[in-house]
């Protein structure tokens, strides 16, 4: 009974306890009591303490547990911090679109294509992930860097003259960074509903006049826009709250929300107002991926 | 009538194996065709072919007197039933019949009017705004059925459309079907394993075995004269005998064969008279002579088992100098179902009841 803290059971005598306990839904409840109480602690918690943080303000060293909202005031209020937010979201909606879109003919070519050698393609585009992820990161800066290899390439065809600065520090690189970065996780759900896509649904397309295009338009993507949700959602969520790709390819330009964050948890010390920047990125961040999958069941019905 | 489809020595190979062929056959305008045989006989491959499936490897089909090589499933004037019937799940009843339409381009209202016409030649009328995936068995086929027919194809492919509903419903599917086609006047090709779905359907039946066609014929000359050891067998129940001095003159044949005696009957026409042969009778072709009745000729034997069928009743019959016991299928109307197991038991037959076939 140990794991079982995280059970709402009702008041009750030992005897229906046990009844309780046998039956299919006190089984059900026993079994996912330890992931339960275990997501409870570390996940639930921790945002508690967090949206508890942001009604309460510091007061130089201490913080003032009186209930305050100034610092969602001046979070939403203030420039900087709009003009952060607003450059974290636009950078994960393009990370995220871009991603899936170069993943998705991947996904397709595994899916349709792979044969046999299925599962060892998807184990090669996984190799890239074994390196860690500030080693990816900083191979990125070797490839677009002043004397980099994208530069030094493009010098040695005679392309460009002089080495380009305009590639690393700033919002392209982290754009291209991140959507390196995430490639593996958008091709992964993609290609399993690429996967459960009924052939015979493609050969049906076929025999009623359309081409592979127009079959793969009408059928193979919106029997997929689950995956392509998904696959949006799981790069673009986590990257708006990334804050190591722009601090080391992004320049003072390529700066973002998580940067702020950090700075008001670390040097800044005021935990209340970083809270608060967190709290409302969570619900902004949460609204725009909501409006997403709004907007891609409805493109999803247009198409006949 | 023309030909519809032309089947030019094709063959289908897979690496070095090879699935079909060569097969030959014409496929008359109008015509209710069916490929029947076992599973692996290759029908399917011939259906997907003449779909425009998959190319052959030799040879070549024209549908129309057109030369199909090279053209995939979207540029043939055919439409298929697919066996899992591939209803498209994101779509509704409507949609899913007037997906081929769009690309034609035809006015929301002609499309309309199409659509309607189509649900309504399959019984569906009505059922257009239900999803595609809250069907039940008999309305995904009856969807697939009109999302072909709507197009309006000068052949209709079915690959065993019927055989994932229940009994009942098949047999009256296949009732409809036939008189759907009777009414539109469209070549059918349906691939089938159901025997008794192709002859009571087809105007006429080829029957594969490995890869080839072993005959083409009516349904009545395929079980009546079948050409062959193997299609007697594959189609209804068939006495193969023990036989001596096999022996045949002109359209005749004639066979001593113990426990029944001299038999003679007719070859049918297009018989292989240069393999070694094998004389058979179908089991319904066996009657009982009742107590009180006299016949001729009349075979002497022992009721050894018996099965209940409801309107029928079979019987295994031992009769002397024949290793394999004598199939009997007779009515119940006479009380076949009582007789007891052990009793001996008169048999007579009709005198061109008995068939050559090349072993």
């Amino acid at each position: 009974m140990s794991g079982n803290e995280g059970n709402p059971l009702p008041a009750m005598t030992g005897r229906t306890a046990g009844r309780w306990l046998r039956s299919d839904s006190g089984q059900g409840w026993l079994t996912i009591s330890p992931p339960f109480v275990y997501a409870l602690l570390l996940l639930a918690g921790p945002i508690l303490v967090i949206i508890a943080n942001s009604f309460w303000s510091q007061d130089y060293l201490t913080i003032d547990h009186t209930f305050t909202l100034k610092n969602y005031r001046e979070a939403l209020t203030e420039p900087i911090y709009r003009d952060l937010l607003f450059r974290s979201l636009f950078v994960s909606v393009i990370v995220s679109i871009v991603t899936v879109v170069l993943a998705y003919p991947v996904a397709w070519f595994v899916s349709f294509h792979g044969g046999k050698y299925k599962g060892i393609w998807l184990f090669v585009i996984t190799v890239p992930f074994w390196s860690g992820y500030l080693l990816r990161i900083l191979s990125w800066k070797v490839i677009l860097g002043y004397n980099g290899v994208l530069n030094t390439g493009l010098q040695y065809l005679s392309i460009i003259s002089e080495p380009l600065s305009s590639l690393l520090y700033n919002v392209n690189a982290v754009i291209i960074t991140l959507a390196h970065s995430w490639a593996a996780f958008a091709i992964l759900p993609l290609f399993v509903s690429l996967e459960k896509v009924d052939r015979t649904l493609l050969e049906a397309a076929s025999d009623l006049g359309d081409g592979p295009i127009r079959g793969f338009l009408r059928v193979t993507l919106p029997l997929t826009m689950p995956g392509i949700i998904a696959a949006l959602m799981i790069v673009m969520i986590p990257t708006v709250g990334d804050y190591v790709t722009p601090k080391l390819v992004g320049g003072k330009d390529g700066v973002m929300i998580a940067n702020a964050i950090q700075v008001q948890f670390g040097k800044a010390a005021n935990w209340p107002l970083g809270a608060a920047l967190a709290v409302s990125t969570m619900v902004i961040v949460g609204m725009v991926a909501g409006a997403m999958v709004l907007l891609l069941l409805g493109l999803k019905r247009l198409v006949k | 009538m023309a030909e519809m489809i032309e089947i030019n020595q094709v063959e289908k190979h897979y690496g070095a194996f090879r699935a079909l062929g060569p097969v030959s056959a014409g496929i008359a305008e109008g015509e209710f065709f069916s490929l029947l045989g076992p599973s692996g006989c290759g029908k399917t491959t011939l259906l997907r072919l003449i779909g425009g499936f998959d190319e052959p490897t030799v040879g070549s089909i024209s549908i129309a007197g057109m030369d199909m090589s090279g053209k995939p499933a979207n540029m043939r004037p055919t439409n298929m039933v697919f066996q899992s019937y591939a209803i498209f799940p994101h779509l509704n009843v409507s949609e899913n019949v007037a997906y081929g339409l769009k690309r034609l381009r035809l006015g929301r209202e002609e499309e309309r009017r199409r659509v309607d016409q189509a649900l309504s030649q399959v019984e569906l009328s009505g059922l257009g705004p239900r999803m595609g995936n809250q069907l039940s068995g008999g309305q995904r086929q009856r969807v697939a059925l009109a999302r072909a027919l709507v197009m309006r194809p000068k052949v209709l492919l079915l690959d065993e459309p019927l055989s994932a509903l229940d009994k009942k419903l098949r047999e009256q599917m296949q009732v409809e079907l036939r008189h759907l086609q009777r009414q539109i006047g469209i070549t059918f090709v349906l691939v089938t394993h159901d025997q008794y779905e192709a002859l009571a359907m087809s105007d006429r039946i080829a029957v594969m075995f490995g890869g080839e066609i072993s005959q083409i014929a009516t349904p009545k000359d395929i079980y009546q004269s079948p050409l062959s050891r193997q299609v007697a067998d594959f189609l209804g129940g068939m006495n193969f005998l023990t036989a001596g001095n096999i022996a045949t003159a002109g359209e005749q044949f004639s066979a001593d064969i113990p426990g029944i005696g001299k038999v003679t009957g007719k070859l049918a026409a297009g018989t292989d008279t240069s393999t070694a042969p094998v004389i058979g009778i179908r089991p319904e072709r066996l009657r009982i002579v009742w107590e009180g009745e006299s016949a001729d000729p009349v075979i002497s034997g022992k009721v050894a088992d018996r099965h209940y069928f409801g309107e029928v009743t079979n019987l295994a019959v031992e009769i002397e100098g024949q290793e394999k016991r004598l199939s009997v299928v007779e009515t119940n109307d006479f009380g076949a179902d009582d007789i007891p197991i052990g009793s001996p038991v008169r048999l007579t037959y009709d005198k061109d009841a008995f068939v050559y076939m090349p072993n």
